[in-house]
């Protein structure tokens, strides 16, 4: 399984990572030697084998809709890099 | 009174007998710190607070109010469990100065117990690695050997306790981060059942396999600190529906009869003989102790690591999408929001945090869902059925905990798929979901510790423990710190 340079660039972008020129080609090479690796499971199949996303039998799990105290404006901004008004400030999203 | 080789039960005793005060124990262990962590590097924050919140609890007992039996006795945690009076950074440069506005469910409990957290604990960043050597702040050493790696994640958890830094500690375990650490620094590591200890407060990795456990010099120390920690959590919907109780209560030392199954796939090509002669001498010591070992096949060995390589790092993609620059930790300054998201990720993760983000975006991403995710989660199933009938025929599994023993700095860190590699014999348990520990059974020609896994059934913490703990009682290996901490 070989990954492209493009293909580096388009997982970058949808990871919301910036890869530079320099690092391509290299990433390309570590993933791809990854990949090749995983590739092991094509030798299985799978037929008929249903799916595990989970190991416990929990579905849905749900509690009482009872009001509970939450954090509060003031603590929950307290980590943030910025804020104005009681919210999160970002830089701008509209040109 | 010799406290470094008091196990938790004595402590406690002595506490509760007024012998010694929490003040007092927890001094001594500031102490080493200070003497020793200068070596280890395990400590990222150490709680100025520790000896003021003992001097508490020295008050409280001596008003005669009764006490939790862990009460007054230190602990120290992984730095990814959150702490509303402390930092927590998982070692990432993105959580630099991070302080969680609440408390992880485990943290809640550790305190209600009334134990003094000494401290936050280095670790591989956001607990992805297998050596400690993906921390942003510092690289913890083996105290064993100070060249070689203390294993990962849990490295400074590992570490802390076989210096005898902490007695105990808690970490996290999502492909053996607990175990195969514990293997490398001769400690007992526990990897409870998926879902026994809430995740409520643990900064999530991969969230159908992370786990919360113990580390300590004994079995019985980790059972006492497990019966503290354990238990359903409102707060957690992936909480498992587990009654509060006692593990101790099943550490009889007695395991006559027990069937033990040896699977014949972790024993064969890649594993250091040394290892594999320790171990074998652990298992004709547990039979010698009245188990009765039993060749098993745990066929889909094989395809454990490309299986979690999938899962993990695209459960890891869409946990660590919150590390944005907005709501909390490190942001780079940007004219628009997309440059901000991108700068703030690709300068605050470090270079295995991005490799596994790629990694799990591309397996998630549009045309290879199928191919590897989903393919990824049947041969899950066929792991986990592997577990399921060696179960119908054995109580426990033994085997190494890893291929080999503690490496060195640098040996595996530029190859990222070795690196992986050496998670070969921890990784199909969290697939399963089961419980599972590593105990000391020996030391190489090196004179560095070898550990031996036993593997359960879910919710039969009580069961592996107790094998664990008469192998100690029995075995003879040293729970001493190494040469060079014994000051």
């Amino acid at each position: 399984m070989s990954i492209t340079d493009k293909d580096v660039r388009h997982i970058a972008k949808l990871a919301r990572l910036k890869v530079e020129d320099g690092e391509v080609e290299k990433l390309a090479g570590e993933l791809g030697s990854i990949l090749n690796y995983i590739q092991k499971l094509e030798e299985l199949d799978v037929t008929g084998v249903e799916p595990t996303s989970h190991v416990l039998d929990l579905y849905s799990v749900t509690r009482a809709d009872e009001a509970k105290p939450s954090l509060g404006t003031e603590k929950a901004l307290a980590n943030a890099p910025e804020a104005e008004h009681g919210h999160f400030k970002v830089p701008r999203v509209i040109e | 009174m010799n406290i470094i080789n008091m196990t938790l039960k004595e402590m406690s005793a002595a506490l509760q007998e007024k012998k010694l005060s929490s003040k007092e124990l927890v001094s001594f262990y500031l102490d080493r710190i200070k003497k020793y962590d200068g070596d280890v590097q395990a400590f990222l924050h150490v709680n100025e607070n520790a000896v003021k919140q003992a001097e508490e609890i020295d008050a409280r007992r001596a008003n005669g109010e009764a006490l939790p039996a862990l009460a007054g006795i230190p602990i120290a945690l992984k730095d990814l469990i959150v702490t509303d009076d402390m930092p927590t950074t998982c070692s990432s440069r993105i959580l630099k100065d991070f302080r969680a506005p609440y408390n992880a469910t485990v943290t809640d409990l550790i305190k209600k117990e009334g134990m003094i957290v000494l401290g936050k604990l280095s670790m591989d960043e956001f607990a992805m690695g297998s050596s400690n050597e993906t921390s942003y702040y510092k690289q913890t050493r083996n105290p064993w050997d100070l060249t070689r790696v203390p294993g990962g994640s849990s490295g400074g958890s590992a570490a802390s306790v076989a210096a005898g830094l902490t007695p105990v500690a808690l970490g996290s375990d999502t492909g053996g981060s607990i175990r195969q650490p514990a293997s490398l620094c001769g400690v007992v590591g526990l990897k409870p059942t998926y879902g026994t200890v809430s995740r409520f407060g643990l900064i999530a990795f991969a969230s159908s396999l992370d786990q919360i456990g113990t580390f300590s010099r004994t079995a019985e120390d980790g059972a006492l600190v497990l019966s503290a920690i354990a238990g359903h959590d409102p707060k957690d919907s992936t909480s498992a529906p587990v009654a509060k109780k006692d593990y101790t209560a099943e550490l009889t030392g007695d395991i006559k009869g027990l069937k033990i199954g040896i699977p014949t796939e972790f024993f064969a090509e890649g594993l250091d003989p040394v290892v594999k002669e320790r171990v074998e001498a652990g298992i004709a010591k547990l039979k010698e102790l009245g188990c009765e070992p039993v060749e098993i096949s745990m066929p889909h060995t094989d395809y454990a690591v490309s299986v979690y390589y999938i899962i993990a790092t695209a459960e890891a993609s869409s946990n660590l999408a919150r590390f944005d620059g907005v709501k909390y930790g490190y942001r780079a300054e940007s004219e628009n929001l997309y440059d901000m998201y991108t700068a703030t990720r690709s300068e605050g993760f470090g270079p295995e945090v991005k490799r596994r983000i790629m990694l799990g975006t591309y397996v998630l991403s549009a045309g290879y869902y199928d191919a590897y995710y989903i393919k990824a989660q049947k041969v899950r199933t066929l792991i986990k059925q592997d577990f399921e009938k060696a179960f119908e025929k054995v109580d426990a599994i033994i085997c190494p905990t890893s291929p080999s023993t503690a490496f060195k700095f640098g040996e595996k860190s530029s190859n990222p798929l070795e690196m992986y590699l050496s998670d070969i014999y921890t990784i199909s348990l969290n697939l399963y979901g089961g419980c599972g520990l590593s105990v000391p059974c020996g030391f190489d020609n090196s004179d560095l510790p070898v550990g031996m896994q036993i593997l359960g059934k879910y919710f039969e913490e009580g069961k592996i423990m107790n094998i664990a703990h008469a192998f100690q009682q029995a075995s003879g290996v040293s729970t001493d710190v190494p040469e060079g901490f014994k000051g």
